[in-house]
């Protein structure tokens, strides 16, 4: 009995009939596609993109060159020079992280004491020139300045679960 | 005399591209259909970037390969491998000569129609050899015999099948056939002839080398077959010559077991006059797209065979199928058993 309804089952195509009809309904379900430049996944607040340096509200540079995230690097990728500034205090003359050897694990950001260097939620970004990798304490500056409050943002919301 | 000769030939020419261009067009647009519908069936969106819907998108591939190198590789046989492609283009095209659009609308009328389609498309699969021969490299020329033989299993299969529709139509004329046919949706010879009809359908499905039967491309293992050595217009040719092919054998399941250009809504009372608008070809174009739609709902559903699978369906299943109903047929043709045998002669 088995092997004529095995038979019949094969001659009628039975299962192709059952996998035809699984992707016809597909054909007509809704689109699960992310159309990337015009929409976006949502993010999360602990999205680890480019970094940035931060400063306090009066201006001042949060940094005060303890060298914890240069020391907590896995990949070395933060190179970190300090002088004394004529007020005493204790500044960095030299901050550079090397987004080639960075692999964006916010262990900097962790060790941080005065939450200083971050990483963003900035995920498009390219180099056109080599060079361009060595993120520069500038460059770092620039985009703390530019993205403060997004950054700010992040942090406050994330902070209940720290 | 001498110049009537050459308005014939100028005449046909123009048949010829009114029959090519469309044809040409076609391909372009299923290529598509084809990503649209995958794409839509993996519940993707496919292409949509080129043009509104990316309805432009052919157009781009098109000139993308228009513009690229032709390399020929340094130890092929290069002459074969230039003629390779001209030889599985030129009989995809020419098969489509005997193609009957209406009753009228056909480029030539040869009343051995059914043999020269089925010799054209053979001969399409020396092309892929030569192919795979001239590439001088491995994995072509291991899709090059996976597809000849291939191909000519499929073509038993295929053969006898059609011998089941040449018994009960007594004629190898493609337009004869469709007339054969005429008398409602019951008289079209998928009825008479359904297990023939399947076996035939998938036959053409294996001929043409698709999804799941495209073991001669087999991207996974052999990269793409008896192509991997050929860009830019070379390639192109091929994938031209294939989907021509499928195009071309969409259209010949639909004439001969689904009635051609024939309405499915003859000898209905008020329906055949409601209808009776509708011209002819596009109840063709109707019923081939059917069958084109079904090749890429294949792809997106089937896996490959294996070949020892391959071989086991083809010799071992649809010859001897096509062998019972064959008999099953000519009884019914003997005994004029059923309305089919009266709708033409």
């Amino acid at each position: 009995m088995d092997t004529i309804k095995h038979y019949l089952k094969s001659f009628l195509l039975w299962e192709l009939l059952i996998g035809l009809k699984l992707t016809g309904k597909h054909l007509f379900a809704k689109k699960i596609t992310i159309q990337y430049p015009e929409e976006t996944t949502p993010k999360s607040y602990r999205f680890r993109g480019l970094h940035a340096l931060r400063r306090y509200p009066n201006g001042e540079e949060r940094c005060i060159a303890c060298k914890l995230c240069e020391s907590v690097c896995p990949a070395l990728a933060i190179t970190i020079n300090m002088k004394e500034r004529e007020d005493g205090s204790r500044r960095t003359t030299l901050y550079e992280i090397d987004l080639f050897k960075c692999i964006y694990c916010g262990f900097c950001e962790e060790s941080c004491p005065v939450d200083s260097i971050v990483e963003t939620s900035i995920s498009n970004y390219h180099f056109e020139n080599r060079g361009e990798n060595i993120m520069t304490k500038e460059k770092l500056l620039a985009i703390g300045d530019k993205y403060e409050s997004q950054i700010a943002h992040h942090k406050t919301s994330d902070s209940i679960y720290r | 005399m001498f110049f009537e000769n050459i308005i014939i030939l100028l005449f046909t020419v123009v048949k010829i591209l009114i029959i090519v261009l469309p044809l040409m067009l076609t391909v372009a647009y299923f290529t598509y259909a084809e990503r649209k519908v995958i794409g839509y069936i993996q519940v993707r969106i496919g292409p949509n970037r080129v043009g509104p819907f990316g309805l432009l998108q052919p157009i781009a591939d098109a000139v993308k390969l228009l513009f690229k190198e032709v390399l020929i590789p340094n130890n092929s046989n290069s002459y074969l491998f230039i003629v390779a492609p001209i030889l599985t283009l030129a009989p995809a095209l020419s098969a489509w000569a005997v193609i009957p659009f209406d009753k009228m609308l056909l480029l030539s009328d040869i009343n051995v129609g059914l043999l020269y389609v089925l010799a054209m498309t053979s001969i399409g699969v020396y092309g892929i050899i030569i192919a795979g021969w001239a590439s001088n490299s491995k994995y072509a020329l291991l899709g090059a015999l996976r597809s000849a033989a291939q191909t000519i299993s499929y073509e038993l299969g295929m053969g006898f099948a059609l011998a089941g529709v040449l018994i009960i139509s007594q004629t190898m004329n493609l337009k004869d056939i469709v007339l054969a046919q005429s008398g409602g949706i019951l008289n079209w010879y998928f009825v008479p002839l359904f297990p023939l009809f399947i076996v035939y359908w998938i036959c053409a499905v294996a001929e043409t080398n698709r999804a799941p039967f495209d073991l001669a491309e087999g991207e996974s293992e052999i990269v793409a077959g008896f192509h991997v050595d050929y860009s830019g217009m070379a390639f192109a040719m091929f994938f031209l010559a294939e989907y021509a092919n499928m195009i071309l054998l969409a259209f010949l399941s639909s004439i001969i077991f689904l009635g051609g250009w024939l309405s499915p809504f003859q000898n209905i009372y008020m329906l055949e006059d409601l209808f009776s608008f509708i011209p002819g070809i596009i109840w063709l174009l109707a019923k081939t797209s059917v069958f084109m739609f079904l090749y890429l709902w294949f792809r997106a559903t089937f896996p490959r065979y294996r070949y020892d699978q391959l071989m086991r369906l083809g010799w071992k299943i649809f010859i001897p199928v096509t062998f019972v109903w064959l008999v099953v047929v000519a009884i019914m043709q003997q005994y004029k058993i059923g309305p089919w045998f009266y709708g033409y002669n």
